[in-house]
């Protein structure tokens, strides 16, 4: 269920290729809205990300913003947890693509 | 593995087979897992030792630690380590982490490790346990909050996961304390490292991690890849190692960032593996959790302010008006029992207790109605989890002054104490974020300025309405701390200009559950903080305070006779009756004693800012501890004067400069609010620095800094009113 690890931290250009100027992060959710974590950008960042759990495949949610549209509040996975996390940081939780992300979602 | 245990219930037979319990020391036993897993809350359990459990990641600063009776015939002594979320420190709160469990060798190194894991949060809390077992560590799991899991519909299948993990695992609810006495029990019994490896570095890192391993002769090659990893920052290798670790890592190129990465992963994958196999989940409830529907309100865009603004605004209105009415309680018995006892005796051993211990006394535990209910609330705000929605309000706010969302807790605890509050900017993980942070706190007025603040405000302030609901003096005490406020993120953003930035700054922060507060957490809290303050301050007042009497009622040589005899000498000419010769006899002795030298001698300096040489001596008393300046004009102006002249408010009241007008006039009661506002008068607060930041630039450039900051203020603010 994970993306290829050791290539997914390389600074600054996502590096799965495809459609890389449209690429959807954690960032720009609208409130609400659900996303898959496919990988993450910039290596010490990501390691951070990573330990709390932000794993590729799982998903997020973002529900709610700081008062001043950041930090960002993000819940992960099934309800599990909440992590507040600033916008830029988010920017690099990159999202999966597919349309199936929105909504519940079976696990 | 003798010990397996599935469930509460099946655990209790296992006490009879409880093996050999005689040991020659007690066994050593560390507490480890991710910050809001219970971990503190099962120390208490395990310890009895009653200390804070905060909400706030990372509340933990300092190493605890306490025993627990696992059998009635072994005892274990508990460390209660920081919480984490790895074995690789971000922070320096979890350096203390690895420092403890990289070296086998030191004395401390602990028998085992129990690892407290919430399990509605398994992946993320294995993935730490994964790298303790990794390490050879013997290991217990504490499976804690079993019941919000079940509630949630997850069903962890325990005894696969025991096979899985190798280690023995208990369910528990460390808040109630269930499961503990099992826990007690697999506790007591010899526990051998898990058998199971998660993973191990591969066959590219071997040449490396192998020179390591026998270079420093490590039990295994996952310490040894540690070492790799983080051997600029482990405490105990001496620069020859260090600088040999450095050799060899650029020797094999080897890529921290990157393995690491590649390990975290690889740890998830496997852990995901392990977790289909082991726990279903059948979602009873869809609804949004209660927590995060509380965050709507408390987090709203506009009203999230107005709650914030509104908390704070309630524990100033408390500290003022709620709790004049035990401090006019305090105050009255003090000067009753001071009375009562120069009626009855005299002498000047009467003189000295009433004088100057009581005096001095008095300063102190009249204090204690403010300090507790500022504690309590700061308790109150933590144990909720409120104190983590704060940060993430604040955040934006504070980024211009280079100060980030996680700086707001240590300014607010600053609010009770410097001194704590320093320590706790320790869960910063940015150098430069954390530096402002240290330098800045002591701007915001802590509980030692109270004293300050109530007897001045309360001389110059009437005690008023104003504009139909607040309290004048309330008012005047929230203009005062937002002064601090605004001073201090004045100094941040100075400092963040000047300062040049090592790393970059993290705001990544898991949000606690919110959970009504264990108000026997809060009162004991409240207990240890006001029992601090008064012995802890108490002494120090007391003692100046004696001493101060002494140096106020003594003088070198005859001075003090030939004053008295000057002043005796014009009673004649100036008609004086008796209560004015007695009262102009008082002041003349008073300023001819040592204390009056000192006084005077500083006169020069603080003249321009409004004060006399009395608050000359006050002001020198308090660059020990800001407290003790209540104490100290308490006994000036007692001395000589009659027992029945009441409380300290009506001492100052009747004090009169030289033209025989009120000597408090809001000129100069303002400029001293302005000084203590921004002095740094706390010889602990300084020590504190130097601790935090190894270096005593910082402890210096705030002393410099904030009274100079001080003397400039107080100086603006006498010269336009006066």
């Amino acid at each position: 269920m994970f993306f290829l690890p050791v290539a997914l931290f390389r600074r600054s250009s996502p590096v799965v290729a495809a459609g890389a100027a449209t690429r959807r992060t954690a960032k720009d959710l609208r409130l609400g809205e659900t996303g898959t974590i496919c990988c993450l950008e910039d290596p010490e960042m990501a390691l951070k990300l990573l330990e709390m759990g932000c794993v590729p495949g799982v998903k997020v949610r973002l529900s709610g913003r700081a008062p001043l549209g950041d930090p960002l509040m993000l819940v992960l996975g099934d309800q599990e947890y909440t992590l507040s996390v600033r916008a830029s940081e988010a920017a690099n939780i990159l999202l999966k693509e597919e349309g199936a992300a929105h909504g519940g979602g079976s696990k | 593995m003798a010990a397996v245990v599935n469930s509460t219930a099946t655990a209790e037979p296992i006490a009879t087979q409880a093996g050999p319990a005689t040991s020659q020391r007690p066994l050593r036993i560390a507490l480890i897992g991710n910050p809001n897993s219970g971990k503190t809350s099962l120390f208490n359990q395990l310890t009895g030792l009653n200390q804070k459990v905060g909400n706030f990641p990372g509340v933990t600063v300092d190493r605890k630690s306490g025993f627990a009776q696992l059998t009635p015939a072994q005892r274990a002594e508990i460390v209660d380590l920081p919480g984490t979320y790895s074995l690789y420190p971000k922070s320096l709160d979890e350096k203390v982490i690895t420092d403890l469990l990289y070296d086998r060798a030191a004395g401390n190194y602990p028998d085992f490790v129990v690892v407290t894991v919430d399990a509605n949060n398994l992946r993320r809390s294995l993935l730490l346990f994964t790298q303790l077992g990794d390490l050879g560590l013997p290991a217990v799991l504490a499976l804690n909050m079993m019941d919000v899991a079940e509630r949630h519909g997850v069903n962890i299948d325990l005894p696969a996961l025991e096979r899985e993990l190798g280690v023995p695992i208990i369910p528990m609810n460390a808040r109630k304390g269930i499961g503990v006495a099992a826990l007690k029990i697999v506790m007591a019994q010899r526990l051998d490292a898990p058998p199971v490896r998660c993973w191990e570095p591969d066959d590219k890192l071997l040449p490396l991690v192998r020179q390591i391993r026998y270079y420093f002769d490590l039990h295994n090659d996952y310490l040894a890849l540690h070492y790799a990893q983080q051997y600029r920052h482990i405490g105990f290798l001496s620069a020859d190692d260090k600088a040999h670790l450095q050799e060899l890592t650029q020797q094999y190129s080897f890529d921290a960032m990157a393995q690491q990465a590649a390990e975290t992963i690889a740890r998830y994958a496997r852990i995901n593996e392990i977790l289909l196999e082991t726990v279903t989940v059948t979602r009873t409830e869809t609804r949004e959790p209660v927590s995060n529907r509380i965050d709507k309100v408390l987090t709203h865009r506009i009203g999230g302010y107005l709650i914030f603004l509104s908390i704070l605004f309630l524990l100033f209105q408390a500290i003022f008006a709620w709790a004049q009415y035990p401090m006019d309680w305090i105050d009255l018995g003090i000067s009753t029992l001071s009375a009562t006892i120069q009626e009855n005796f005299s002498g000047p051993l009467v003189r000295l207790l009433t004088e100057g211990v009581l005096a001095g006394l008095g300063g102190v535990l009249i204090f204690i109605p403010q300090i507790a209910l500022l504690f309590g609330f700061l308790a109150v705000l933590e144990e909720t989890g409120y104190m983590a929605r704060v940060t993430f309000l604040m955040d934006k706010l504070m980024r211009p002054f280079g100060l980030s969302g996680k700086s707001v807790v240590p300014m607010i605890s600053g609010l009770a104490c410097a001194v704590p509050a320093i320590m706790g900017a320790r869960t910063i993980e940015s150098w430069k974020d954390r530096m402002i942070t240290i330098f800045v706190t002591p701007l915001m007025s802590c509980s030692a300025r109270i004293p300050v603040y109530t007897v001045l405000v309360a001389l110059v302030v009437p005690d008023e309405a104003a504009w139909g609901i607040f309290n004048l003096r309330g008012v005047t005490l929230m203009g005062l701390y937002l002064l601090g406020l605004f001073s201090a993120l004045g100094s941040a953003w100075v400092l963040k200009t000047v300062l040049k930035a090592r790393e970059r700054s993290y705001f990544i922060m898991e949000f606690p559950v919110y959970q009504w507060p264990r108000w026997k957490n809060v009162g004991l809290t409240i207990y240890q903080k006001v029992k601090a303050f008064v012995l802890q301050a108490g002494k120090v007042i007391v003692a100046i305070s004696v001493l101060l009497w002494v140096l106020a009622s003594y003088g070198p040589g005859q001075k003090q006779e030939n004053a008295e005899a000057q002043v005796r000498q014009q009673v004649a000419a100036q008609g004086w009756n008796d209560d004015e010769v007695s009262r102009r006899v008082a002041s003349a002795r008073l300023e001819n004693s040592y204390a009056g030298s000192f006084g005077r001698a500083l006169e020069p300096a603080i003249r321009p800012l409004g004060y006399d040489w009395k608050i000359g001596i006050a002001l020198l008393t308090s660059f020990a501890a800001r407290e003790v300046f209540v104490g100290t004009i308490s006994t000036i102006y007692s001395v000589g004067q009659d027992a029945d002249m009441g409380t300290l408010q009506e001492k100052l009241r009747a004090e009169k400069d030289a033209n025989g007008q009120p000597f408090f006039t809001p000129a100069r009661a303002f400029s001293l609010l302005v000084f203590y506002v921004f002095a740094m008068q706390c010889m602990s607060t300084l020590a504190v620095t130097y601790r935090e930041t190894k270096n005593w630039k910082w402890p210096l450039a705030q002393l410099i800094y904030m009274t100079g900051l001080a003397y400039v203020a107080a100086l603006a603010v006498y010269q336009v009113l006066a």
